[in-house]
């Protein structure tokens, strides 16, 4: 039997489908990608591979509308990405720790919360920040963190607030071997519910096989 | 770490949009909380300020019409420098650390978001200036009048200042030796402000009324207020890509 989708918070109305139509990207002079077609649907996950330098990061900057593709288009639902209601449905956590170092974890959680229109009570923070091993650290100036540590911090944003396309750009980087599993099991527990995940890691992601997107 | 458990907020929080002066809110109390954190540069702007306007004085000795003559025009061209110091972080920092690009993604609208960076700069760096502003003019041998309208017209001028510096820092962000860069840039969008301002306190001086350079000042800051944030907006997606 084909696994339902479990009736959790984050089963949204109407699901989103993200597609991207023959995406073209050039750096300088040099094409990395050219002519990129693929799609990912709810309850689905797609796992961006490539050597160093294939692109991947740009493609999931394209993908999360920060930059534009030379040719062809992003769509979400159809429309083109970038809009407000696009950006509400977007969790994009980039290879940068896009953390405060003089902020504390808490501080920098509830930030970027607000940012999207939650307001984290300090139980929730604390909750969220727990359950990525940061209990008893959430005062402490991110300066003082390791860098594993800040990565967490950034994480902890994907339990603090809805989102149904998750870009995540190496998100296991930097990582200890419980984080790691945390983290797929958190991607595992969002697909199931009907989310969307777009991920690139050079290590194997412990999670059921998903669409690979080869660069 | 504890088992996979459903989201906090998710359950809990209605979807609804932001509510847009909660987003401004939070990034002029993000940006006031790391001035205070990094107290150093707020103090360098503040004592750069005080130190140029006072070596002025210094360097002519005391002649105390000619101190009066210049002394709006040195005080304008301290706030003016002291205002550039802080531009250059405006963005530099959040792009650094990719904070920047959260909030380009964030769905709160950039826009206001820029405008709460850009209030927080002028809190910082701006209103320090206009509360130093009437003693050091006492150095220049200015009467209380005199005082009052540098003091208004700092107070109208400086926000400009911050607006029309936040374009040029968007826009400068990225690009290598943008501090040179950005003070080419600026500085020349500065001088309207600079004159209006100087302006208002050599005419209360002259007895002819500072009304109409104030009021100029003014539609200057209106003028900014309305562009800037998009002006900015557009700028930063272009640094961005």
């Amino acid at each position: 039997m084909p696994r339902k989708c479990r009736p959790g918070p984050r089963v949204k109305q109407n699901p989103g489908m993200l597609s991207a139509h023959g995406l073209t990207c050039v750096r300088g002079t040099r094409p990395l990608f050219s002519g990129l077609d693929f799609a990912v649907g709810p309850g689905s996950w797609a796992h961006v591979r490539g050597p160093n330098g294939a692109g991947k990061t740009s493609l999931l900057r394209i993908l999360a509308g920060l930059a534009q593709p030379e040719e062809g288009e992003v769509r979400w639902n159809g429309e083109k990405v970038g809009s407000e209601d696009f950006r509400r449905e977007l969790m994009y956590l980039g290879h940068r720790a896009a953390v405060k170092e003089d902020l504390t974890a808490l501080e920098n959680l509830e930030f970027s919360a607000s940012m999207d229109g939650v307001d984290l009570t300090r139980e929730q923070a604390e909750d969220a920040l727990a359950r990525f091993g940061l209990a008893g650290r959430e005062d402490l100036p991110v300066r003082f963190l390791s860098a594993g540590q800040k990565r967490r911090v950034l994480l902890a944003q994907t339990v603090a607030r809805p989102a149904q396309l998750w870009i995540l750009d190496e998100p296991f980087t930097a990582l200890d071997v419980k984080a790691v599993d945390f983290l797929s099991n958190l991607v595992a527990e969002h697909v199931r519910s009907g989310g969307i995940a777009v991920m690139t890691s050079h290590q194997a992601i412990p999670l059921a096989p998903g669409q690979v997107v080869e660069l | 770490m504890s088992a996979v458990r459903p989201p906090i907020a998710a359950a809990a929080q209605p979807r609804a949009g932001v509510h847009p002066m909660k987003a401004l809110m939070a990034v002029l109390r993000r940006d006031l909380l790391l001035a205070m954190r990094r107290k150093a540069e707020v103090l360098t702007a503040l004592f750069f300020f005080l130190i140029v306007s006072s070596l002025f004085p210094l360097g002519i000795g005391p002649e105390p019409a000619l101190l009066r003559k210049i002394g709006p025009g040195v005080l304008w061209v301290g706030a003016l420098l002291a205002t550039m110091l802080g531009l250059q972080r405006m963005f530099y920092s959040d792009h650094l650390d990719g904070t920047l690009e959260q909030m380009v993604l964030s769905s709160a609208p950039l826009p206001l978001l820029v405008t709460g960076k850009v209030i927080a700069h002028w809190l910082v760096s701006g209103l320090p200036v206009v509360v130093l502003a009437p003693v050091l003019g006492l150095q220049f041998d200015l009467d209380a009048g005199a005082l009052w309208i540098l003091t208004l017209g700092l107070l109208i001028g400086t926000p400009v200042l911050s607006l029309i510096g936040a374009v040029g820092a968007a826009l400068t962000l990225g690009v290598r030796g943008g501090g040179a860069l950005l003070s080419l840039l600026v500085l020349p969008l500065y001088i309207p402000t600079l004159i209006f301002g100087a302006g208002a306190v050599q005419a209360h001086l002259s007895g002819q009324g500072a009304a109409g350079h104030l009021s100029l000042l003014g539609a200057l800051l209106a003028l900014a207020l309305f562009f800037v944030p998009w002006a900015t907006t557009a700028a930063l997606r272009i640094s961005l890509e």
